[in-house]
């Protein structure tokens, strides 16, 4: 049974990051994006990361994919739209194709060879059967309190300096 | 104890991280990039809960990739703000076109 999800939801994601792959339409890559977030999330909860997948539901589809879809809406072409197929095109080259190709053919040999070469000796078994949110929780509190903090002055700064580059500031309207 | 090793967990973070990367090489347009860096860091997240799996008393994997995701969040409205800004001066959001230092 977990088998078969863990394989049914890594197909999930892998067919939805190469549907954003061959796609030509950027809206259809953002909405296969959000099966491949989805697929990722299921993968962290059968790896025993509760907290994990609910937050990557939350932040990643909640906000990331909201976000990166009103970029496509606020970057459209409106003087050339002849007729429907023109919506978010993306041209590829074949150069380019070829060489992304070539690099993520190449890149997944690499990776596959030295993960099988490498020889993991885990310290303990892999048991996760409660729950995460405590331990989390603590950890965050005692010794990754830095890091904490650190995270919540870059997400103001981040917040505000956002929103001050994104500012209508053409002197035309 | 669990019938899926860390090797699938890997692959499949392999796999996912590899068409991240052609995502981002092939793409011609400033958003479809960003996509495939999601993607890429979202494979790197998934590799990190799977070591996590075998450290159930501390967790410093899953503590690790939730701050990837508030960095990710960080960068992803930075990026998508210069992208507007670069869209209203070039009115275009083809990278290939934004060649001023070629000039």
């Amino acid at each position: 049974m977990e088998v078969a999800a863990f394989y049914g939801f890594s197909a999930l994601a892998i067919l939805a990051a190469l549907f954003i792959l061959f796609s030509k339409n950027l809206i259809y890559g953002a909405f296969a994006l959000l099966l491949a977030f989805l697929g990722i999330a299921a993968l962290f909860v059968l790896a025993g990361a509760d907290f994990l997948g609910v937050a990557q539901i939350m932040i990643y589809v909640g906000g990331i994919l909201v976000l990166l879809m009103f970029g496509i809406m606020l970057t459209q072409r409106a003087s050339q739209q002849d007729g429907p197929s023109r919506h978010n095109r993306v041209e590829v080259p074949i150069t380019r194709r070829l060489w992304g190709f070539a690099i993520g053919i190449g890149i997944v040999g690499v990776l596959a060879k030295i993960i099988f070469s490498a020889n993991f000796r885990m310290s303990g078994d892999a048991v996760s059967r409660k729950s995460t949110i405590k331990t989390i929780g603590v950890e965050l509190m005692t010794s990754h309190l830095l890091p904490f903090e650190i995270a919540a002055i870059l997400l103001l700064v981040a917040l505000i300096g956002a929103a001050y580059l994104a500012l209508n500031r053409n002197p035309a309207q | 104890m669990s019938a899926i090793s860390i090797y699938h967990y890997l692959i499949v973070a392999a796999i996912l991280f590899a068409t991240g990367l052609a995502v981002a090489i092939t793409k011609r347009h400033f958003v479809g990039i960003l996509l495939g860096i999601e993607l890429m860091l979202n494979a790197v997240n998934l590799n990190l809960v799977a070591f996590s799996r075998y450290d159930s008393d501390r967790l410093s994997g899953q503590l690790f990739a939730l701050f990837v995701m508030v960095v990710a969040a960080a960068e992803v409205t930075v990026a998508l703000a210069i992208v507007l800004r670069v869209y209203g001066h070039f009115k275009t959001v083809d990278p290939d076109k934004l060649d001023e230092l070629k000039r």
